[in-house]
């Protein structure tokens, strides 16, 4: 992990509120995994005070490219950055996706919803070059929420999508392409990055069906790196569940060890 | 000429007047691979119960304007964990390292304290007396001076090293409270904790952190731990450490100036990981920039007032 403290944007793209920035970091992509995140600092004065947790959506040579949504002031003000403007990045951060498996002809079913999508092309894209046969299925409320969809199908990944207005693709949940999906033909893995609701939904049919998922969490962050223990989320690791930092130990988490709220 | 940043705490002499600040710099590790501990002047380590300690439930953190709201409640591993797997490891990259020392109760400041006067590697202790977050209402016993001053001897008598007390800004009279510290034997005193804070979203009418209430930090606090630096300082002979919302160099002037012979770096170490060493570098030119021969020199030496400028 490393401050790059003027990372460039060498690429701007947006769709009503979500934003792809593609920034040249050629230490920080040396080490980067599908999973990681950068903390971003969307100013330079002290208000916003903290940086923002973004997570990685491609790695393309010595630049990364983050994919988010506008969700509050800090991505509002990192929405309005331009190409050749340097941005302040610590990263990369968090352990990712776990690929130590042997995934060579396995099949992966990768399930986003909305701006959950930004960590599945890295991804996708890690999967396939270690020879599984990649499926991802990419949920949002409308058509506009699923921007980068021909992204995924220009790259050669196959894709289906569902909206809950019926906009596009499937209508209804994501997790009901994902029902569909395995009724056809049973997965070996699962990856899973959206809304609580979407992941917890998700992360109920891979148990059902005993499939192996990994859930990529959000959190707030203060920090990014262990200092503050803000982020922290129940995790069970034989141990009833404790709070643990989602910086450190994830965001990524087997599905069985995460202990959703109100579950309790 | 480079300016001399050496500090001396009269029971502790530092390599320059930057500390990390408790509560914001985890067990120091974490900054490792950011930054050389021993290139600060110190750093006070997360918050230690005798025990584990599992914290407040999340939403923890809220972001407030130049500043950081936080209910963490002091999770953290305890005593034992903290001498067996982080002590070794602060000793060996060389930190001046301050335990901040937690309690439910006297005693257990007490325990905490007996425990690690038995371990090698520390300089002194932080008395957490003043977190916000672990009782209900943000009661802590730097509220009253009579308890600041009980708890402090008790402490001071079991400890073999120096105690510094941190103060809550959550308070009526801080000179009262310092001096109640300075009554109690304490060899510094630290301020200011966070301040008891409420935030609220209106659409839901709901606090935003699951605590309620938290402590608010960052920049948006500064002009106020100044100002209880500055009455702090004026009440007691002991050495007054100052923090809040320091981000750079020129801040931590301010909290010289204002009679702090020593400064905390809190916050800004979430942002900028490297913020302790970067602080001491501009503590550095701001002296060398003003002529100031020693940093030790700028410690209590307010003039009059009357010098506000309108910002432009």
């Amino acid at each position: 992990m490393r401050q790059e403290p003027a990372a460039r944007i060498a690429l701007r793209q947006s769709w009503d509120d979500y934003v792809l920035l593609r920034l040249e970091a050629p230490d920080v992509a040396a080490e980067a995994r599908p999973g990681q995140f950068l903390m971003v600092r969307v100013g330079e004065t002290l208000d916003p005070l903290l940086r923002r947790p973004i997570s990685l959506h491609a790695r393309e040579g010595g630049s990364l490219e983050i994919f988010f949504q506008v969700a509050g002031r800090g991505t509002a003000l990192l929405a309005e950055k331009e190409e050749g403007e340097t941005l302040d990045i610590l990263g990369p951060l968090g352990r990712g996706f776990d690929l130590e498996a042997d995934f060579h002809g396995r099949r992966a079913v990768l399930v986003g919803g909305g701006r959950g999508i930004a960590p599945l092309f890295y991804l996708g894209r890690e999967l396939r070059a270690k020879g599984a046969d990649v499926k991802v299925l990419y949920g949002g409320r409308s058509l506009r929420d699923l921007p980068v969809r021909d992204k995924f199908a220009a790259d050669g990944l196959d894709i289906a999508c569902a909206t809950d207005d019926g906009s596009f693709g499937r209508p209804g949940f994501v997790t009901g392409l994902l029902e569909a999906e395995i009724a056809r033909r049973a997965p070996d893995a699962l990856f899973v990055c959206g809304p609580d609701p979407m992941m917890r939904a998700a992360a109920g049919i891979a148990a059902a069906g005993r499939i192996p998922a990994q859930i990529s969490l959000e959190s707030l962050m203060g920090c990014g790196f262990g200092a503050c223990w803000g982020c922290v989320k129940r995790i069970v690791r034989g141990d009833g569940g404790r709070w643990r930092k989602i910086c450190e130990d994830g965001p990524v988490f087997p599905a069985g060890e995460i202990l959703w709220e109100g579950a309790e | 000429m480079t300016p001399d940043l050496s500090t001396d705490l009269g029971f502790l002499k530092l390599r320059n007047p930057i500390l990390a600040a408790s509560g914001t710099f985890g067990y120091g590790l974490e900054f490792t691979q950011f930054m050389s501990l021993a290139a600060v002047g110190g750093i006070v380590v997360k918050g230690l119960y005798y025990g584990p300690r599992e914290g407040n439930p999340p939403p923890r953190l809220v972001e407030t304007a130049g500043g950081l709201i936080n209910a963490i409640g002091l999770q953290g591993v305890g005593v034992e964990a903290f001498a067996a797997d982080v002590l070794p490891k602060l000793r060996a990259a060389e930190a001046t390292v301050i335990a901040n020392v937690c309690g439910a109760d006297d005693d257990e400041y007490v325990r905490v304290i007996e425990f690690l006067d038995r371990q090698e590697g520390l300089a002194a202790y932080e008395l957490n007396i003043s977190c916000p977050n672990v009782r209900r209402n943000g009661l802590c016993p730097a509220l009253r001076p009579e308890t600041t001053r009980d708890l402090v001897a008790r402490c001071k008598a079991a400890s073999r090293r120096p105690i510094i007390a941190k103060l809550s800004p959550n308070v009526t009279d801080i000179a009262e409270i310092a001096a109640a510290a300075e009554a109690g034997g304490a060899d510094a005193v630290s301020l200011i904790n966070t301040l008891l804070s409420l935030a609220i979203d209106a659409r839901t009418r709901r606090p935003r952190l699951a605590n309620v209430l938290g402590g608010l930090s960052g920049p948006a606090v500064k002009p106020i731990a100044l100002r209880m630096v500055y009455q702090a300082a004026a009440a007691v002979r002991i050495p007054v450490i100052g923090l809040g919302g320091i981000t750079s160099g020129e801040d931590a002037a301010e909290f010289l100036i204002a009679g702090a012979r020593a400064v905390e770096v809190g916050t800004a170490n979430f942002v900028d990981p490297t913020a302790t060493v970067r602080i001491a570098r501009e503590l550095s030119e701001f002296c060398a920039r003003e002529g100031i021969a020693r940093s030790a020199d700028l410690v209590g030496t307010l003039g009059k007032g009357g010098h506000g400028t309108l910002a432009r």
